[in-house]
């Protein structure tokens, strides 16, 4: 018998309207595959009883013909969304001991949907990093491993722990939040699919902020088509972000048609600097013939300020990210360190509270919006970021969907790349370029390297098209058959 | 090339206190960042407008009314020194 933690969101739907399995069956699984699994480290937070209580009400709307779209599906939250009455953490010392009076507002239409939340996933510290190595929980352990070896890789980051979660069939689907590359990045780490949308298509009330013209909530899931039903359900207007996109919500799961013909798919020749993994090149170059012998049209495009774009990203996000940080100061939530006066005290708590790549980057915000240097960074990388808008802007007049690889290289150990921030940076030079321009990206796992680690391919769409994102990565998913799975998970 | 003094500056602006010791290779590594950013000035954005939003979109207007509140006692729950309804916070005034 299949296990039920193999299934995905589409099968567990259709096991459970079908009473093949309960709600409360399928949660208990999880609920001990969850325990079984405490050594990667994915979890900063269990719920087993917010879970099981969910997972009997879903069983009463599954009975009752009124089940939501993810009724009765066990996943797991981002400890970035805030969850009402549960410790919300970002994974940082200074939000100590904070449990929201309220719910995110994507976590709410989750509920809403009937999702069943198994707990809250580890992450990069305020989602500031590409490794998950910056938690003050701990790093996360991949559950992917190299072929004959014993190493322990990084997950990616920020939302390691989802994508963890999510490979490790320790959660059904996850939710993650993205920035940079902050879900896919993960998602091609450990060879499962990742979204984010549109910058406008989730809330983003009750998200702890990072960079809030950047960050946007997606989902990350087994594969293509649990993406679009997970996106469905979390996504839509909220008057309580006013960032948030009034339009009407298409039916994801429906665009997934695997009718590509005629589409025309943009290569563009600025991602293939020197030194490009040569796997990862072989890798892309199999997406296009995969995309033309499903009949698409593929061309090469320019997007030429694309080595201009993890600089704007550099100033831009770190600016944001010390002015959105500037509430953590010992007063409302969280960490209290005291000192004789009230300055001392906000600097003895912020100190202690936040890591040293979140201290960098607010420092290095702190600069580039500073008397004297916001014209000279701030607002130059601002102007390089319209560039660099355009550019896509430009290329989508010729193409429908952009294919390039989500990152340039496989998982890498834990504790390599820490030597020097920019190495580490380097991590997200295929995502941020779409993050600057508020654009769609999916990334999802197309093949594994000559090591066994999986490796995935990006797909990039116009603003708020996601319907031909989704439709392309179902087509791309079916070429690449991509079956395989981590040593424990019985890969 | 940020010195020491300047990193001081933004540390206490940012209200982090950083020691002595710690000022140094912060200096050097947000120095090594800035160096990289420096790149941009290679780009010519003569006319170019800063971004200010990533998708076109008009702010909506709402009637300007109460629409919440009143929720003293969740929004004082998670402080680490409350006080019959306020925060507390070293003395601030002599």
């Amino acid at each position: 018998m299949t296990k039920l933690t193999s299934l995905t969101i589409a099968q567990c739907r259709d096991g459970l309207r079908k009473g093949d399995f309960s709600a409360r069956e399928l949660t208990a699984t999880y609920i001990q595959a969850m325990e079984a699994h405490r050594d990667l480290n994915a979890y900063i937070t269990e719920t087993p009883d917010i879970a099981l209580s969910r997972a009997q009400d879903a069983d009463e709307r599954l009975k009752a013909g009124t089940a939501g779209a993810m009724e009765g599906i066990p996943v797991a939250i981002k400890d970035l969304f805030c969850t009402e009455g549960v410790l919300t953490t970002a994974a940082s010392h200074i939000l100590d001991g904070f449990k929201p009076g309220y719910e995110s507002t994507v976590s709410a239409n989750l509920k809403k949907a009937g999702a069943v939340m198994l707990g809250k996933t580890n992450l990069d510290e305020f989602a500031m990093g590409s490794s998950n190595m910056t938690s003050y929980y701990g790093g996360v352990k991949n559950p992917w491993k190299r072929q004959g070896e014993d190493t322990d890789l990084v997950p990616g980051g920020s939302s390691g722990g989802s994508a963890a979660a999510v490979a490790a069939h320790i959660a059904a689907a996850a939710t993650g939040t993205d920035t940079g590359g902050s879900i896919r990045q993960p998602a091609a780490f450990c060879g499962i699919t990742g979204l984010k949308p549109t910058y406008g298509r989730c809330s983003r009330w009750g998200v702890v902020a990072f960079a809030s013209s950047l960050d946007q909530a997606g989902p990350m899931t087994r594969d293509v088509r649990d993406a679009a039903i997970m996106l469905g359900a979390m996504a839509g207007h909220d008057p309580k972000d006013a960032t948030s996109a009034n339009l009407p919500l298409p039916d994801f799961e429906a665009a997934l048609t695997g009718d590509i013909r005629g589409l025309r798919v943009g290569i563009p020749k600025e991602y293939r600097p020197d030194g490009l993994d040569p796997q990862i090149q072989a890798l892309w170059d199999q997406g296009v013939e995969w995309l033309k012998a499903a009949g698409a049209e593929v061309r090469e495009i320019s997007l030429p300020h694309t080595k201009y774009a993890l600089a704007t990203y550099y100033i831009v996000a770190p600016a944001e990210c010390s002015s959105n940080l500037a509430r953590y100061d010992g007063v409302r939530f969280g960490l209290r360190v005291d000192g004789d006066s009230l300055d001392d005290m906000y600097m003895n708590t912020r100190a202690a509270g936040f890591g040293s790549e979140v201290k960098r980057r607010i420092l290095m915000g702190t600069y580039v919006l500073s008397a004297g240097y916001y014209d000279a960074y701030y607002l130059k990388a601002q102007r390089v970021r319209t560039l660099i808008a355009q550019d896509f802007a430009n290329a989508f007049k010729d193409v429908d969907v952009i294919l390039t690889p989500t990152a340039p290289s496989a998982a890498f150990g834990m504790g390599e790349n820490m030597d020097d921030p920019i190495t580490m940076y380097l991590n997200d030079v295929f995502t941020v370029p779409t993050s600057l321009a508020g654009l769609p990206g999916l990334s999802l796992p197309a093949g594994l390297d000559t090591q066994g680690l999986p490796l995935g391919l990006q797909l990039i769409g116009k603003p708020w098209d996601e319907e031909t994102v989704l439709r392309v990565g179902g087509v791309l998913e079916t070429a690449a058959g991509f079956t395989a799975k981590p040593a424990l998970v019985g890969g | 090339m940020l010195d020491k003094s300047t990193v001081r500056n933004i540390a206490f602006l940012a209200r982090i206190d950083v020691p002595d010791a710690d000022l140094e290779p912060l200096a050097h590594q947000l120095s090594g960042i800035l160096d990289w950013v420096e790149q941009l000035q290679e780009v010519n954005t003569d006319g170019v407008h800063p971004m200010s939003s990533v998708t076109e979109m008009t702010m909506t207007w709402r009637p300007d009314e109460v629409t919440d509140g009143g929720h003293r006692d969740k929004v004082t729950a998670n402080a680490p020194a409350a006080r019959d309804g306020f925060f507390a916070v070293p003395k601030v005034v002599e």
